[in-house]
């Protein structure tokens, strides 16, 4: 009658979030975790945690973007300048609209500057989604060339300077970008609530359900109806609004937005997912696991200063878990058979 | 004889100076499983094209429940009843049973302002499904982790949603091993026992022997044969095929 049963007569099959990958990572972080304190106990302290969650809610906001991305067997590398170029815009409407009379409305500058970078950020996010759903040019190379074209125009715009967060209305852009609700960063709180958005959209939506079927069979999801040229420019235009949005929590965070901000963050993120059990010939990944993924990058950078260990060391021991990460799952795979 | 479901009359197709298919009038009732047998080139795919609504015939008509039909692309052949299943099963193998079968046709219900997805009631249809064909395919099991037997019921259930009055099965027993290829012949005669009816395309005799009412035969674009599967023997149809008989 149910699934139960009829289960014994069937192969015994592991399923579920207890067998995915973003679970051995996940345990994997705390085990870690449990092993920096045993060497540093300050890992541990309250101030410590909010500051580790701190540093890594900017590469996980991005990471979920990027996540389903890959879902859709795509690659967005143009997050890192997207981050850059949408910090520099919002920087630079923020100090005009400082000079104009809607800086005596208190919040309005803020407001349509915010508005302004995510808007430069939708623009970025639509072009990729549109060569590489409508045209047809590959990820890598559409984004690649995205990636050149945003840190270029940061570069032309800011002539190589940084730009600074001025103007009256900048007290309330340091507040919702860099302020602290309960001694929580209010970053993280904008972590936690994108993640358990994406998680939503993923899991009990229609258009997860169809960001999960594109990347598992192209073809029997065009069969099956299911809109793939809107999917695709939805996951690009998501990933784009995400970075941009990272990129004006990071320029609140600096007080400044220099034109080299998060250069190479593109790698780091996508690592994130992919640790995090996003897999990059698609179909597989979660919302949970960018999150896990960027907190465990980011717990070995903070764990190798506080035991004193070179932080050269940081990127050497990020390689060796990515590889160690997509292993685990293959072996795993390999022994069920698939 | 069956009422018929379907009739080709006279049909006739060909690509540029290829004659795919030259004069075919053939006739399908409800419930009825016609295995259609020919060599490679001898039209079965266009046959199956053309009723899958792929393309029109260049000649010739498509009878649907004794009115004359024009399929201009499958959606008009399903909007009929008429559900292909591929060869290649065309599943998200990184989705579970249940969201293959409803892939483009989720149930939704709503939360607040949320459309969100009815993840119950979709296994559960699903599980019905599975029960109505006697699969032992469960709704929530990913189809990566799937025999080939159980893919495709997964892909028979889709046109079960459907409500699929005739299903054109390509070649569904092969690259599968015997024991799935028992449980795929299992299935078609649940659909026959619905009602529903199957076009079966295979290269294997045996298979074609084990569940067909009647078989065609079609060599270079013609009908050569369409007996009762009780007035012909396999050595009979193989002559047919290869052409030491002409027609029968």
């Amino acid at each position: 009658m149910d699934a139960s049963a009829n289960f014994e007569a069937l192969p015994r099959v592991r399923y579920g979030f207890l067998a995915s990958q973003t679970a051995y990572v996940g345990l994997a972080l705390v085990l870690l975790s449990l092993a920096i304190t045993w060497l540093a106990p300050a890992f541990m302290s309250i101030g410590n945690l909010i500051n580790i969650s701190k540093n890594f809610s900017y590469v996980a906001i991005v990471s979920l973007g990027a996540t389903l991305v890959i879902i859709t067997a795509g690659i967005d590398l143009s997050v890192g300048s997207v981050m850059a170029l949408v910090a520099i815009v919002t920087a630079l409407l923020l100090s005009w609209l400082s000079a104009l009379p809607v800086a005596k409305v208190p919040g309005l500058p803020t407001l349509l500057s915010v508005a302004g970078g995510l808007s430069a950020a939708a623009l970025i996010g639509l072009l990729n989604g549109y060569f590489i759903a409508v045209v047809g040019l590959t990820p890598f190379v559409t984004t690649l060339g995205m990636l050149s074209i945003c840190r270029g125009l940061a570069y032309v715009i800011t002539q190589g300077h940084g730009l600074a967060i001025a103007g009256p209305d900048s007290r309330l852009f340091y507040a919702l970008t860099d302020g602290s609700i309960h001694r929580l960063p209010v970053p993280l709180l904008y972590l936690l609530c994108l993640g358990g958005v994406t998680a939503l959209l993923l899991r009990h939506t229609r258009t997860g359900r169809y960001i999960y079927a594109v990347g598992g069979n192209e073809a029997s999801a065009l069969l099956a109806g299911v809109p793939v040229t809107r999917m695709k420019i939805q996951v690009y235009l998501i990933s784009a609004l995400l970075a941009g949005f990272a990129g004006i929590l990071m320029a609140g965070w600096l007080g400044s937005v220099p034109s080299n901000l998060a250069t190479g963050y593109e790698l780091r993120i996508i690592a994130a997912a992919v640790i995090g059990g996003a897999n990059l010939a698609g179909g597989v990944g979660g919302a949970g696991g960018a999150i896990i993924g960027s907190a465990l990058i980011e717990v070995i950078r903070n764990g190798l200063v506080l035991a004193r260990v070179n932080a050269y060391w940081q990127d050497t021991l990020v390689g060796v878990i990515i590889i160690l990460a997509v292993l685990l799952d293959r072996l795993r795979s390999r022994r069920l058979g698939r | 004889m069956h009422l018929a479901l379907l009739q080709l009359q006279n049909v006739s197709h060909s690509f540029g100076a290829v004659e795919a298919l030259r004069d075919v009038t053939l006739a399908i009732g409800e419930g009825e499983i016609v295995g259609l047998m020919g060599d490679n080139g001898a039209g079965k795919s266009t046959l199956v094209k053309i009723l899958a609504g792929n393309f029109p015939p260049k000649a010739g008509e498509l009878v649907w429940e004794g009115q004359q039909v024009h399929f201009s692309n499958p959606r008009d052949a399903r909007a009929h009843g008429i559900e292909a299943v591929y060869q290649d099963l065309a599943l998200a193998d990184n989705l579970t049973a249940a969201a293959n079968v409803f892939l483009g046709r989720e149930l939704l219900r709503r939360i607040g302002p949320l459309k969100l997805l009815d993840h119950r009631a979709m296994e559960d249809r699903a599980r019905g499904l599975f029960r109505q064909l006697k699969s032992e395919t469960r709704a929530e099991m990913l189809v990566r982790q799937m025999s080939g037997g159980q893919r495709q019921a997964v892909a028979i259930a889709r046109t079960l949603l459907a409500r699929a009055r005739l299903i054109l099965m390509d070649e569904p027993t092969a690259a599968i091993s015997v024991r799935q290829v028992a449980e795929v012949l299992q299935l078609i005669r649940h659909l026959k026992n619905q009602g529903i009816a199957v076009l079966f395309i295979s290269h294997r005799m045996p298979d074609v022997f084990a569940v067909c009412d009647r078989i065609v035969v079609l060599r270079r674009g013609r009908k050569v044969a369409d007996k009762p599967l009780a007035a012909t023997t396999p050595e009979e149809v193989t002559a047919l095929i290869t052409g030491a008989l002409e027609a029968a």
